[in-house]
């Protein structure tokens, strides 16, 4: 009896193709990804429907976690030279005596979230070892000391001259006073105009800016 | 699998002594290249930060002590909303009344009603203002925005609201395109009749 032979099929396959677009893919990966910045605390911030781009450079980022501690964050890639004069600044206006390797390691010190009396210890820790200190959180609350507002002002004159944006990041768990205290500290340097750190909301359909962006105006705000 | 194929059996002899160099294929294994790609790809995948973090701008006015140097504005135009706890929104029209009557209780939902409403109030009382939308005309702006120029809203947080409460409200001013609104303390009366309110039915809601 003839048998019926089944051809042999050869299980090579050119895989060509596939690695041509797992290459593709990976590529857009690499481009795409951008590391997240280190980052004092898990903040959770509220969502807005607002897609404004974020200012990175020539920054001042004061963070308030879930349970209302204030930090802050220099954010100067382009001129590290400005770590130094804000240091310089409250090292003189607040008498705290700190040495010149502290006052260099300020530059390394991704958040401030002590009260002055607390930084020089901050600041002899390696940058780190940081992150595993227990920190108060600058003090704001108390009108009569708050902290906040010295370190604002050191902020504004050593970007004299050059755009200083303030971000405020808030977790949306945190209690209304602080950011009171932390607009308020902004306000007694006479800054007006922050930015509020959100992470993207969708639009909810049927409402007036709905209708506004599906019409394809570009400017939302006004 | 990891093999490079030998090709086919060195081809033909052309004649004794003539040697011919072995052909080899030029398929390689690409196996270990897919595996190390993919392998990239995941980590690449679980490190990209996808959420792109956005602003919402706030501009804060001066603090004017003069009183005459504050901004008045036509009380009938008014919604004062007022950001309590749980998530709890409290919120009046105009000027509240002595006996509290118009002091009314809402959430983060439904909240946007009541804004659109007294929006579309206001701008049903509109008696046209030649000198507002020429000015709109100079400026090439919608003559529509002179319509509800009047409507103001008050955001008083009470300080048991938290963050989240404050931006949600400041992005449905966004949302509802309230042009003039502004975030002012709270005053101690409001306070009072939350904490009474709150005293006689504690109210929950949930989280927009």
């Amino acid at each position: 009896m003839p048998s019926v032979k089944i051809p042999k099929k050869s299980t090579f396959t050119d895989m060509t193709p596939f690695v041509d677009v797992s290459f593709l893919i990976l590529t857009f990966f690499i481009m795409a990804t951008k590391f997240k910045p280190q980052e004092p605390v898990e903040i959770t911030t509220p969502g807005s429907v607002l897609s404004q781009k974020l200012p990175e450079n020539n920054a001042v980022l004061i963070s308030i976690d879930s349970t209302d501690r204030v930090y802050f964050t220099i954010l100067s890639e382009k001129d590290k030279s400005k770590f130094d004069v804000i240091i310089a600044g409250i090292n003189s206006s607040q008498n705290l005596g700190l040495s010149p390797s502290e006052m260099a390691n300020f530059k390394k010190t991704f958040a401030v979230g002590v009260p002055f009396a607390g930084l020089k210890q901050l600041l002899a820790t390696d940058a780190k070892d940081q992150p595993k200190l227990k920190v108060p959180g600058i003090p704001v609350l108390d009108t009569l000391n708050n902290q906040l507002f010295w370190w604002i002002r050191e902020a504004k004159s050593a970007f004299r001259g050059e755009k200083l944006n303030y971000l405020i990041k808030g977790d949306g768990a945190s209690k209304y006073p602080t950011f009171e205290a932390v607009i308020s500290a902004l306000k007694k340097n006479e800054e007006f105009k922050y930015n509020l750190v959100t992470a993207l909301d969708e639009i909810p359909a049927g409402t007036e800016l709905y209708r506004r962006e599906a019409a394809g105006e570009k400017d939302l705000k006004k | 699998m990891a093999s490079i194929e030998e090709g086919g059996d060195g081809g033909h002899k052309k004649g004794p002594g003539v040697k011919k160099a072995k052909k080899l294929s030029t398929r390689v294994d690409m196996t270990p290249l897919v595996d190390l790609g993919f392998l990239l790809i995941t980590f690449f995948v679980f490190t990209a930060t996808m959420s792109t973090p956005t602003t919402l701008d706030l501009n804060m006015p001066k603090d004017v002590k003069d009183v005459k140097e504050q901004t008045e504005v036509k009380e009938s135009s008014v919604l004062s909303i007022m950001l309590g706890k749980n998530n709890v929104i409290y919120y009046y029209e105009g000027k509240l009344k002595e006996d509290g009557s118009n002091f009314k209780t809402a959430t983060y939902t439904s909240i946007r009603d009541i804004i659109v409403n007294k929006k579309k109030e206001v701008i049903s009382r509109y008696v046209t203002d030649p000198a507002c939308e020429a000015k709109a005309k100079a400026e090439g702006k919608p003559v529509s925005n002179c319509a509800d120029k009047d409507f103001v809203v008050i955001i008083k947080p009470s300080p048991e609201a938290t963050y989240k409460n404050t931006v949600d409200m400041l992005d449905e001013m966004t949302i509802n395109q309230v042009r003039t609104y502004a975030m002012v303390k709270i005053f101690d009366q409001e306070f009072e009749l939350i904490k009474v309110t709150e005293g006689a039915a504690p109210a929950t809601a949930p989280a927009k």
